[in-house]
This record gives structure tokens, sequence and C-alpha cells, in this order.
């Protein structure tokens, strides 16, 4: 019997399954010390244990049978279940906009396979049409998986193809871009295409989910709404990241790539504006801007690919004596730039300042970011700040750290020289620094204030 | 001569066999093939909710609350890529699920805003010794399993669930319950209130923990059932480890006849209501696989059956309710003909019901239409103008014995409504539709939900499988109470009378009896008439009922025999204890006036009372003279002789 039979069996259950001769998708009759269970035998996750056989009782239940209880069992039936997500001809409208969806491997759209618990993504444009039947009102669809990763095996090489595959898409006259993202570093995505895809012409728009859609109360549905929404009809054409703004089923956010961040493990509207407002809210129908300058959408196709990534660039999360050797470490191991996520204003030990003249000999480019996100770095309050920047510690204002480590490493890319170096990274491409900060920007609500609470109990969260 | 609703009413609920319960004998339930089997609901009793660390078992008022959060609950493609019956029911009602919350009684876990947290080991020690008593084949390792619900009533569309064992029973005195299964489940959200396209739910019962006990569909008639799940009930209680009070045990009946389908009755709070809910649902099929007879002896062909409509636009007078009730931009009126369904509309479906009810009770669920929501052709109480009738038949073209539904609605609502009423009416030609309905108190139901398909189970990829050992088991196996059916023999032994059972058993006060029993020496059989009757009547008296700690009782008769009172005493005295639990009883005793008095010098009060009863009197009736003495003597006799035998003294 070959291995596909005993599907994520191993070690002690699977001589049970072969001793017995009863396959994975078989229905079986278990003899146990616990008594009597029947079902059918299940595939068994990879890292879970070798003591256990899982069966799908006749009420639609998963239970498992621990081996060493089983007296005997036998086979009565074989039934392999065959999924796929069914396809409908994703309908042309015409006058709606061309719409493009990159697929990078997050599941979107998806199914959950229900006996094995894998998820089986949707994704060609059939497909999405048969799980979210509303898009077809938003745009005309059409699909491409550029890669499939997990949000976190996403890195340069991956930043590198989709920049090249969005610069294809304009080239060949398309409206809008919707790119399917796993979250976790949705933001950093957002970052790197901001800095390869400058003066675009048209939205590209970055979308994932916190719950996939094999449950009924998903979010990616609504996400995908509001992603073909802001590609095809909005007037932003710039790298957004677009999700929920409430954990409501209401509106979302269009972030900027360059501003936005994931700021909770779970929650649905987890990712956030930092320093600055969203760009617009959207809904299933319209697009609501709520800041009032950003880059107009335009019928050239004038957009500039810059893929460059240079991987000799780490980030320094300070934390109080912190040892010069972790610096060391990373000048010695060849690390050309270092984002030092510094407290408060921008500050690390006095411990550290030898290393950090070691390094800035070295010709290792330095730049100073915040633990604390909002706010800007400030060197010149204290002696401490003025002391780093003179050993080669640059401030780079209020850009996010996951930016500066993504534009620094863009860079280098391009250019090691001191001089080129720092005024790139100064120079703002899209508000990755900016010059003020609105007096509403801050808008976390932490709760404590009768006046904040008041105004949570009146709107959906 | 012309149509009349009523006579047909009559004529139909005579064609139902449909007799009062009262009347009604286990030939009757055979005669229509009654079927039923339970599945019953308990909460545990534990501090924490079972996936999260929130507080189990604290209750918010409706208007209490922190937050607001919106959902849409969204169909999800079963394996065979289509859609469940229901899901898809829930998603053309286009309803807009509000959550309230209170941060005191729900976290980000509740609105599936956290993943679940490792489930709770107190509510699956509970669990799984329930599961021990009712027998059933413990399983090896615990599956969490998602099941999906799409009416929001879990914000994230599927409650988490998992089997502990398959395959048990469950003794009555008279019959053994097959058992299916024993799972545990969260608590689902309770609803506030459900008008047009919006629901609203609070999440503060939501995600405590509960086992559901399913039977074999065994029981064969409407009282059995309710026996069955008073048994499962004094099983659960029987570890002292569930709550009680107020929804913390429900049910969902399931019925059918001969013929008909799996109906199931959801949320029944008290087990009393059960008879007359079974016994309607079985005669309310019945009923209706006579209408469909009645219907293909019309020789009509149910696929091309269609139904017909128009909107009407004058002489709306008529129709002031329906208008009134309807919601949207752009009311319409609109009627539809049935074709050859003259007869059905006042049909009889259940006491009061007619299949009117059926289409009605469809239109406010699924097309959101709040009731009064429909007039028909066949109105019983206020029947159409006949003016009106024909005039909307013409414009209908209808033929003779078609029949006329009129409904006011707006928008996409229209379309829903109308491809409910039509659907319903093709259901009617083929049978049955299985459902889950809703009870009400006076024994009958309303349509709730289409019946969930078996493909809704999906496995829950948050959280890993739990193994349990033997050795766990063991450890709870030995620490279980002894079976129910067991604690009946011993008091049918002890000549305890039979009327007090449910009370000792609803109120899990058989192993405080035992004890009482064993400390005091207490005669079993008073102690049980006691407890069933004068406790169960003082504490129906009492308002702080569920307060009073009935250990108190254990200190009562202690202290009556440590005293040397008659235990007798306790039937005075319980009236003050269960109003004044923490009173001291030598102080009831003292506010009762009641004094010690000697046996002797009771005794001795005897010749003179009887002598007092017969003066002036020629003949002496023997038994009154006693029991005017006893009367004389009650007060004071109380506590201080046992009054058996100061009867026998007289
Ligand atoms: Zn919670």
């Amino acid at each position: 019997m070959d291995k596909d039979i005993f599907q994520g069996y191993k070690g002690d259950a699977l001589e049970v399954l072969k001793k017995y001769q009863v396959r994975v998708w078989g229905t079986t009759r278990v003899e146990t010390t616990r008594g009597t269970f029947e079902g059918t035998v299940l595939p068994r996750a990879e890292n879970d244990d070798d003591k256990h056989i899982v069966i799908k009782i006749i009420t639609g239940y998963n239970i498992g049978i621990d081996i060493r209880n089983i007296t005997s069992m036998k086979e009565t039936g074989y039934k392999k279940a065959n999924y796929k997500i069914p396809e409908k001809q994703f309908p042309v409208t015409p006058g709606l906009p061309k719409v493009k969806l990159f697929g990078t491997g997050g599941t979107i759209a998806s199914r959950l396979d229900y006996r094995t618990g894998a998820v089986i993504p949707a994704f060609s444009p059939g497909e999405l049409y048969g799980a979210v039947p509303e898009l077809a009102d938003i745009c005309n669809l059409d699909t491409e998986k550029v890669f499939a990763v997990f949000s976190e095996n996403m890195g340069p090489k991956q930043y590198i193809a989709l920049a090249k595959a969005i610069g294809k898409e304009i080239e060949k006259g398309i409206d809008g871009i919707v790119i399917g993202h796993g979250t976790d570093t949705l933001h950093h995505t957002g970052a790197a295409l901001t800095f390869m895809c400058q003066n675009l012409p048209v939205p590209v728009v970055l979308v994932g989910s916190q719950r996939s859609s094999d449950r009924p109360s998903s979010d990616a549905a609504l996400n995908l709404m509001h992603a073909m929404r802001a590609a095809g009809h909005s007037d932003i054409a710039e790298v957004q990241v677009c999700m929920f703004g409430p954990t409501s089923d209401e509106y979302g956010l269009l972030h900027k790539g360059t501003r936005v961040r994931k700021m909770h493990s779970s929650y649905r509207s987890t990712f956030r504006t930092i320093g600055d407002t969203p760009l617009a809210r959207v809904n299933r129908n319209e697009i609501l801007p709520i800041k009032k300058n950003y880059n107009k959408r335009r019928n050239d196709k004038n957009v500039k690919i810059l893929p460059y990534f240079h991987d000799k660039v780490s980030m320094l999360y300070y934390y109080p004596g912190m040892s010069p050797d972790v610096l060391d470490a990373m000048v010695e191991k060849g690390y050309k730039g270092i984002i030092f996520v510094g407290t408060g204003l921008g500050h690390v030990n006095k411990e550290l300042y030898p290393a950090i003249e070691r390094a800035h000999a070295k010709g290792v480019h330095m730049f100073m970011t915040l633990q604390t996100l909002w706010g800007y770095v400030h060197m010149f309050v204290y002696d401490t700040g003025r002391d780093m920047m003179a050993k080669g510690i640059i401030p780079a204002g209020n850009m996010l750290p996951e930016v500066a480590w993504v534009k620094l490493s863009w860079i280098l890319g391009q250019t090691e020289e001191p001089g080129d170096v720092k005024r790139m990274m100064l120079t703002p491409i899209n508000d990755e620094i900016t010059l003020r900060e609105p007096y509403n920007g801050y808008l976390v609500y932490q709760g404590g204030v009768p006046e904040v609470e008041e105004f949570i109990k009146k709107v959906h969260k | 001569m012309s149509f009349n609703p009523r006579y047909n009413y009559g004529k139909s609920l005579k064609e139902s066999g449909w007799i009062p319960r009262r009347k009604a004998k286990q030939q009757d339930y055979n005669r229509i093939g009654f079927m039923s089997g339970l599945e019953v609901h308990q909460q545990l009793l534990t501090k924490e909710k079972m996936f999260c660390h929130c507080p189990a078992g604290i209750f918010n008022h409706h208007d209490d609350f922190d937050a607001e959060i919106i959902r849409h609950m969204r169909p999800t493609l079963s394996e065979l890529g289509e859609y469940d019956g229901t899901a898809l029911m829930e998603f053309r009602t286009r309803k807009e699920i509000v959550y309230r919350i209170k941060n005191e009684t729900a976290c980000t876990y509740e609105v599936d805003d956290t993943p679940p947290f490792p489930l709770n080991s107190e509510a699956l020690g509970i669990a799984i010794e329930i599961s021990l008593l009712s027998k059933l084949n413990i399983v090896g390792e615990v599956h969490i399993t998602r099941k999906q619900y799409l009416d929001g009533s879990i914000p994230t569309g599927f409650q988490r669930t998992a089997i502990i064992g398959v395959e048990g029973e469950l003794a009555m005195p008279k019959k053994k319950i097959r058992l299916i299964q024993l799972s545990i489940e969260e608590d689902s959200c309770r609803e506030i209130s459900d008008i047009g396209h919006r629901r609203i739910y609070k999440t503060d019962r939501l995600g405590m923990p509960l086992i559901e006990t399913v039977t074999y569909p065994d029981f064969v008639n409407p009282d059995e059932v309710m026996e069955g799940c008073d048994y499962i009930r004094f099983l659960n209680r029987s570890t002292g480890k569930v709550r009680t009070g107020m929804g913390a045990g429900r049910q969902d009946v399931n019925v059918s006849c001969r013929g008909g389908s799996r109906v199931e009755i959801k949320g029944v709070a008290h087990t009393k209501w059960i008879p007359e809910l079974t016994h309607n649902e079985v005669f309310r099929q019945w009923s209706l696989l006579r209408m469909r007879d009645f219907l293909l002896e019309k020789g009509i062909d149910k696929n091309n059956w269609k139904t017909s409509n128009c909107e009407i636009t004058e002489n709306l007078d008529f129709s002031k309710e329906l208008l009134k009730t309807a919601s949207g931009k752009g009311i319409k009126l609109i009627a539809v003909n049935l074709p050859a369904f003259e007869g059905c509309l006042s049909w009889f479906t259940q006491p009061g019901k007619t299949f009117k009810n059926e289409i009605s009770d469809r239109l406010k669920v699924i097309a959101c239409l709040e009731k009064p929501n429909c007039i028909t052709s066949e109105e019983i109480d206020n029947p159409l103008d006949d003016s009106i009738l024909s005039n909307v038949r013409e414009q209908l073209s209808a033929k003779e014995g078609d029949a006329l539904i009129i409904f006011a609605a707006a928008g996409e609502d229209i379309k829903t409504a109308l491809e409910t009423i039509e659907e319903r009416c093709i259901m009617a030609l083929e049978g049955i539709p299985e459902e889950t309905r809703k009870s009400l108190s006076d024994g009958t139901t309303i349509f709730e939900r289409v019946l969930p398909g078996a493909d809704r189970m999906y496995p829950d990829t948050d959280t890993a499988p739990i193994p349990l050992e033997d050795e766990y088991i063991k450890k709870l196996e030995s620490q279980l109470p002894e079976d129910i059916i067991d604690r009946y023999n011993k008091l049918k032994d002890w000549g305890v009378p039979e009327d007090v059972y449910t009370y000792i058993f609803s109120r899990n006060l058989f192993p405080l009896m035992e004890e009482i029993i064993g400390k005091t020496g207490v005669k079993p059989s008073y102690i049980g008439a006691f407890l069933g009757h004068e406790l169960k009547f003082a504490e129906g008296q009492s308002k702080n009922e569920g307060e009073f700690n009935y250990r108190i009782l254990l200190r009562l008769f202690e202290f009556l025999k440590e005293q040397d009172y008659d235990f007798a005493l306790a039937e005075v005295m319980i009236k003050d204890l269960m109003k004044h639990p923490k009173m001291e009883f030598e102080s009831i005793l003292a506010s009762l006036r009641h004094k010690r008095v000697g046996r002797d010098e009771i005794l001795a009060r005897i010749p003179f009372l009887k002598q007092k009863f017969a003066e002036g009197k020629k003949e002496i009736d023997e038994l009154k003279q006693r029991n005017w003495v006893m009367g004389q003597l009650k007060a004071s006799a109380i506590g201080n002789i046992d009054l058996q035998e100061l009867s026998k003294e007289i």
C-alpha cells in the first residue's frame, strides 16, 4: 500500500492502520476498550501525535480514537471526497473598469477542505465570482498568480517581481491593480511598492483578510469588494492598503503604503495609518476621501519601475542595557545599513557609543526611528541625541521603523554614496516623512476618558 | 354555493383527526406514527466561559452595553461547491446583525476578533462526568468542530463544539432511552429584537459552556418525551455542577409523523411545555399531508405549478393594516394568485391556525415583512369584500378554485416575498418541509428557519485536538454520583410518595436527603414527603427562591434531634426559615411562640377535652371527637410529641 492512502499518519498510528488494513477515507468500525465507534477515517494533521486516529462520525463531528485502546478495526467501505471550488464564468460588463488581481499566496478568497482542515484558495476569476458574485457589479476582472508564498515569507524577491508585474499591466492599459496578500507583512510590501513603482497613473491596492473566507463572518468578501471598488473607480493613483476601518462590516479604509501598520494580531480593523489620517473611506458603492492631497489618476502610462533592494540592511530594536556587541556583530557580519528603533524622541544608551563610532567608521549607514511609532525623532532636545548625531546616526523624521528599513534597503540597492543615501532617505517619495502631523492623527482609543467612551458607544467599532 | 372558509377550517380539522391532548390515547399516536427525539442543552457551572476568560453567568439588561458591532453572515460553499439551504435563506433575508457588547461580559474573542484560548478544562471535566453517567463511549481525543449558524446568533458564523461520547443510554423507570451523543459547545447570543432587516443580539451569554445530549427518536407519545427530558435533566443536575434557573436548560424537540419530516422545535424553556408542543406538531404534519392529498387529487402538477401576481393600485382601504406594518421606500400592494389552491389558506394546521400562517411566518422570517403581512381570499374572521376579491381576481385572470394572497412590501423584498410564497406552496404539494420552529406558550409553533443540512460541520483550524488519557477518565469515574435510576429505586423502597420524586431530582436533593437520614435517623418516607410537600410549598410562597441554601435543612433536623423535638416541628418552622435563612432556630421557635410542653402534660389534658366535647351531646361520634381533641392539642403538641402517637392515645 502506498503512503498516500494513509495521509498524515505516522509511527504507531500508521502501524495500526496498516495492521487492520484500513485506509484514509475508508469507513470503519472500531472496537475499543471504551466501546464501539463508527465513521470515516480522516487524514491526520502533520503536527499531531501518532497515538490517535481521526474519524468523522455520522453526525458530522470529528473524534479521535486512542490507538492504545483499539482491540480491532475493520474497513467497511471507502468514500474518497473530492473538493473543488465551483467556477462560474466571470461576466464582462461594458463600461466597467478593467481590474487586475495579482495573487501572492494570501488566502483572500478560499474555502476550507472541511475534512482535512486545509484551505483551498479560490483564485481564478470564475472561482472568485462563484464565491463573491457582487464583484461583477464593480469591475471586469482578470487574475494572475505571481507566486504563492505565505505572508511571512514575502521578501525582496517578491517585491521586485510584483513591481515588474505592475509595470507590465500598466503598460497594457489596466485601470487598476489589486494585490491579494497575507496580512502580516502587508505594510512592508506597501512601502516597498511605493518606492519601486513611482509616478503611478492608476491605483495599486493591497488587500488581505483577517478571517479566511471559509468562515461566514469573514472580512474577505467585503475587503475584496472595497479593494476592487478602489482600484477600478478611485481617483487615488497610489500604493494603498485597503482593510476594514471598524471591525464592523461597514466600510474599509485606504491607507498610504508608507504610513500604514498592522497594529493588532487578530482584529479585523488591524491596519492603522500612523502619524497621519487615512487617505479615504471606501464602501461598496463609493470612495469618500479623507485627505485632500493625493496623486491623481492619469491617462498616461508613465510609471517608473525601480526594482532595487539591498539585502544587508537590518533593524536594531533598542532596550535598556543593550550591549554594544550586538551592533558590532552586525557590522562584522557585513551589514551596510542599520535602522535604530530608539526610545522616546530617539535614544539609545551611552554604552553603545563606541560601537556606533566603529560602525560609522566602517561606512555603515545608520538612521534613527521610534518605538513610540507616533511622533518625530528629535535628537536636539538632549545632549545624548546631539552626541549620537555627531557619531553618524541620522534622524529619520516620523518615518515608521519598517518603512525606514524598506527604504534604506531600496536606496542601498542603488547607491552607497553617503551623501546620496542621506538625501534620498530624507526626501519623501510619498509621505514616508511628513512635514506636519495633523492634530487629529493621534486617534488611538485607549479608553478612560468619558468623552471617548461616549463616542465609542455611539459609533460602530 | 360559494366557498366558506370557516366551514372549510372545521372540515379540514375533522379530516386531520386532531383531538385535544387530554383525549388522545397511545393508539391515536400509533395511528399517525408519532416519533420524537430530544436534544437537551444544559449550561455547565463554570467560573469562566468556554474559550476565553470572561466570567460565565453574568447577564446584562438589553440597554446596558458599551459598544455595538455590525456583521453580515455570508454562506460558505459546501464540499460539493453548493450552498446549504439555510445558509441561502439567511443570505436572502439580507439581515444586518448588531451585537451589543458589555465589557464586563464579553471580550474580543466573543466577537471573533481574537482566536480561541485553550478549552476550559473545568467545563471539559464536567462534560466527561456527565458522559460517563450517560454510559457513553468516551472519545480518545476531543476535536473541536465548527458548526455553522448563519442567523447571526454567533458572531463567528459558527459554534465551536466537540463530541465527548457516543452511543449511551439513560434508564427511566419503565424504559431505557438510547443516546446518540453528547457534545460540549459554546452558548449563543441572546436575541433582543428582530425587526425588518435588523436583528439585535447581546453577547453576555455567548461563549458560556454547555452540553447537548442527543437521544434517538425513541419516544412514542408526548408525555414520554417530557419524562425523557426530565430524566436527562435529573442526571445532569445530580452532578451538582450544572447551572439552574431561567435559561440554564433548554431543549430542542424533534418530531415527525408517518410520512412527515423531521421538524425541530427549538429552545423549549420548560419541560412541561413539551407534551402540548409535540402533540400539536405531529398533528400539524398529519394535517398538512392530508392537504397535500387534497391538492394532488385535484390533479395539480407540481412541476408546472406557478403563481402569478399584479400590483393593486385602487381601493386600498382594505389593506390599511398591511400598509402600516410594511417598511422601505416605494411600498407596493401585491396580489398573488395561487392556482387551484382554494381550500388551503383556511386549512387547519394547529389550533386556531391555518396554512395561511405557514406562508405568513415565512414572509416574516425570509422576506422580513412584519406581521400582519398578508390577507387572503380565505380569511375566517374578517373576510374580504366580494367586490374587492372579484376585482383583483379579474386583474389576475384568476380561475374558479384559485386562491389569493395580498401583501405589501418594497424593493427587493417584493421579489423575495413572491419567491417565498411560491416556494412554500410547491412544498405543500410535496410534503412537510424540514424546518426549525419556535415554540409559543399556547402549545403551537411558528416557522423559524429552514433545517440546516448535514454538511455544515468543519474542523476548527484554530484549536489543537485534546487527548483524553485513561488515567484522567478513571479519576473522573471515581467521583461520580450514583445513577438516577438507583436513586429512584431507593426512594421507592423507602416508601417515599411518588409525586415528590420530580422535585427531589430536579433540585438534586437526594444526596442531602441521604445525609439527613444518616445523621438524624429520620424516617426516609417522612423526610421525602417533607421535602416534596412542605419545602416545595414554602419555596413556592417565598420570594427568595434560588437563594435558599438547602443545606440549612441538615442543620435544622440535627437541631431537632439534639433538642429532642419531634421532627414534625420542621413543618411549622420551614416557612419562616425560608424567609429568614440566617435566623437562629431558637429565635424562629420563639417568634412562633412555641413552648416546650412535657409529653405527659399533653396526654393529661385528653380526658378533660374529651369531656368538654361530649358536653350536651346525646351520642358521641368517636372520630369527630378525636379530630376535635387533636385540633385543640395540635399547636402545643407539635414538636413535643409524635402526632400519630398522640392520635392513638386519644
Ligand atoms: Zn471573552
